[in-house]
């Protein structure tokens, strides 16, 4: 229940509601124990955009600078969509997926741990 | 005949005449109607002459007091800036914690003038009225001394004349700003818990650290002496926040639960928006003071502590999250950093990796943690970067919806993994960076689905600079960020090779060589 107290009706819009991006939707990227980067970085994306995308271009782009990008096994990865595993398929869409606004994928890279097998 | 001579009034019966006696009941409209905001946010209040003045300052006798300070003030400025005193800082990467603290403490001072102004107009009782505005005066005072002290810089160096545009629309500065925005837009005395109480008394110690001693330690009499005239302020309002706590938990029992909830969910923003300020203490002064972790040791776990033993007696706890801080004091400063670090094209000052007696230094006040999981990385980018590889992470962050933090803090209990939370609401995910945060979202929802998060913002089109068209064809947002921010170019990018650097060296070589 909310403790909010206002002295009058009090009604507002979220500031980040789907409409509000002109038919894309936000997706944030995370490499779990690879802190070294803004850590999960946000994109807005149409919903029809390929899972495909995210990895070969935005994924690329970000973490190759990473020398454990090099050593990924994409076979051994594990899939997160928030806290459920999931397993996307990379020629379906984001919507396809079951991938929606301001939902978080995380991705572990199983004996891959960050430089020095810090978490960074 | 003799003479009548009135007796000198005593200082007791002065500050009467001049405070309380000044008050009046109105009777043209009821007193809730005038004080309309006294009783919304639950807090029950039966009698306002039991508020006990914890000072006994009169105007007449503040103006003449604060007048005397701003001259001796004044002075050492002059006398600083005359003779060149920003060539006897101990290194120009200092110039950097002035940058840091322009973009980030004076608009925060200003803030604080505007609530507390507030304070003075809607507290009811006349007593905390007027030391309120008092506390309003002062801050407004700490805001223009501060930017003051720090002009004198900005004719030397890069990136400190667009702080007070750059404070509403730079990433890094949301957190504050955010800070600020939700304790104004609170009821009064939420207010008084937030920043006369969390922030002036239990955290301000931490504050006053890296900027007042860390100037001491490195030469820099400005900012020292800015500190300094403003110390015996601070000293008032640590005692109005302390009395104010005080005062509310007396007059009701049905007030304890509010006030608590306050001090848990103020404490912890609090030590959220001072995760940048233990980085400068570890990573930013060339001649350190101590550790943040020694500091949050002395001040906030051993004085707080006893703070809240004191207050026990009217049944507060200690704030919730006194167990993550003592957890993260070992972290948050390296993961802040880095944070910094991997973004030299989108802040006004340099960053750079610590030199090897930096990171030793490092290693003797972190045992449990620099040297396990923060020295492997910044070594590794220090390689990088003497290799012609600066990293330079250009994707924009995740930010919690509460504090506005990027996601960056560990999952407590384990330093290798990010840490997580989420709530949905009407529909719509919102995501945290702690357990803290997500309590305060949901027991106010409404609040924050309105936070101001950059990275977003500029995602829906709403961070260009003037004039861009956000509906043309091949409109793309995001291209033009540091004319939107107005950042000078050459602030931009690593210390090392920074103009800067450049001319400092070359400004004391001429002072000191023919």
């Amino acid at each position: 229940m909310s403790h909010l107290k206002t002295l009058a009706p009090y009604e507002v819009k979220s500031r980040d509601a789907v409409e509000n991006y002109k038919g894309k939707q936000l997706l944030y990227i995370n490499w779990e124990r690879h802190r070294m980067f803004s850590r999960p970085f946000v994109l807005a994306l149409p919903p029809e955009t390929p899972f495909s995308v995210i990895v070969d271009q935005y994924m690329t782009d970000c973490f190759s600078y990473h020398p454990d990008w090099k050593q990924i096994d994409w076979n051994t990865v594990v899939w997160q969509n928030g806290n459920t595993p999931f397993t996307p398929d990379r020629n379906k869409s984001l919507k396809e997926n079951g991938i929606g606004h301001k939902d978080l994928i995380r991705f572990r890279t199983p004996g891959l741990d960050g430089i020095a097998g810090t978490g960074y | 005949m003799d003479m009548k001579v009135a007796k000198k009034l005593g200082l007791k019966e002065r500050y009467t005449l001049m405070t309380r006696d000044l008050a009046w009941d109105t009777t043209y409209q009821p007193m809730d109607k005038v004080f309309p905001q006294t009783a919304y946010e639950g807090i029950k209040i039966h009698d306002w002459d039991k508020w006990e003045d914890p000072f006994r300052l009169t105007m007449d006798a503040y103006w003449k007091y604060q007048a005397e300070k701003e001259r001796k003030l004044y002075a050492i400025l002059d006398g600083f800036n005359q003779n060149n005193g920003h060539l006897s800082v101990t290194d120009a990467r200092y110039m950097n914690v002035l940058k840091l603290f322009l973009g980030s403490t004076p608009p925060l001072e200003l803030m604080a003038a505007r609530g507390f102004s507030m304070m003075g107009r809607h507290m009811q009782g006349a007593g905390p009225r007027v030391a309120c505005q008092m506390q309003a005066v002062d801050e407004y005072r700490h805001f223009q001394t501060q930017i003051h002290s720090i002009s004198n810089y900005n004719k030397y160096y890069n990136g400190m004349d667009e702080f007070a545009h750059q404070q509403s629309r730079m990433w890094y500065l949301s957190d504050g700003k955010s800070f600020f925005d939700d304790a104004i837009t609170a009821g009064p005395f939420e207010f008084m818990v937030a920043i006369g109480f969390a922030f002036e008394y239990v955290l301000t110690n931490i504050l006053f650290v890296p900027f007042i001693s860390g100037a001491a330690y490195n030469g820099d009499m400005a900012a020292m002496t800015v500190g300094f005239s403003a110390q015996s302020d601070e000293a008032r309002h640590m005692t109005l926040g302390l009395e104010c706590i005080k005062f509310m938990l007396e007059q009701d029992p049905d007030n304890l639960p509010i006030v608590q909830r306050w001090i848990d969910k103020w404490t912890w923003r609090g030590t959220r928006k001072l995760a940048s300020v233990g980085m400068m203490m570890d990573y930013m002064l060339p001649k350190r003071i101590m550790s943040f972790k020694e500091a949050w040791e002395m001040y906030v776990e051993e004085n707080g502590g006893a703070l809240f033993k004191d207050l026990a007696r009217y049944g507060i706890t200690i704030p919730k999250c006194f167990g993550q801080t003592i957890e993260e004091k070992e972290h948050v400063t390296h993961q802040s950093w880095i944070g910094f670090y991997m973004k030299p094209q989108a802040t006004p000052f340099h960053t750079w990796i610590p030199t090897p007696d930096e990171m030793d230094w490092l290693s003797e006040k972190y045992p449990n943690t620099f040297d396990k999981y923060y020295r492997p990385v910044l070594e590794y980018l220090d390689a990088q970067e003497k290799a012609g590889n600066r990293f330079d992470n250009k994707t924009a962050p995740m930010n919690c919806q509460v504090c506005v933090s990027t996601i960056k803090f560990n999952e407590p209990g384990d330093p290798m993994e990010m840490c997580f939370r989420e709530s949905t609401y009407q529909g719509e995910k919102f995501h945290f960076c702690s357990d803290h945060c997500q309590e305060i979202f949901d027991n106010e929802p409404e609040k924050y689905i309105q936070t101001f998060i950059s990275s977003h913002q500029v995602l829906q089109g709403n961070c260009e600079p003037d004039g861009t068209d956000v509906n043309a064809a091949d409109f793309k947002p995001g291209q033009n960020m540091l004319d939107y921010w107005k950042l000078d170019k050459r602030a931009l990018g690593d210390f090392n090779g920074s103009e800067d650097q450049k001319n400092f060296a070359a400004w004391r070589e001429q002072a000191t060589k023919n």
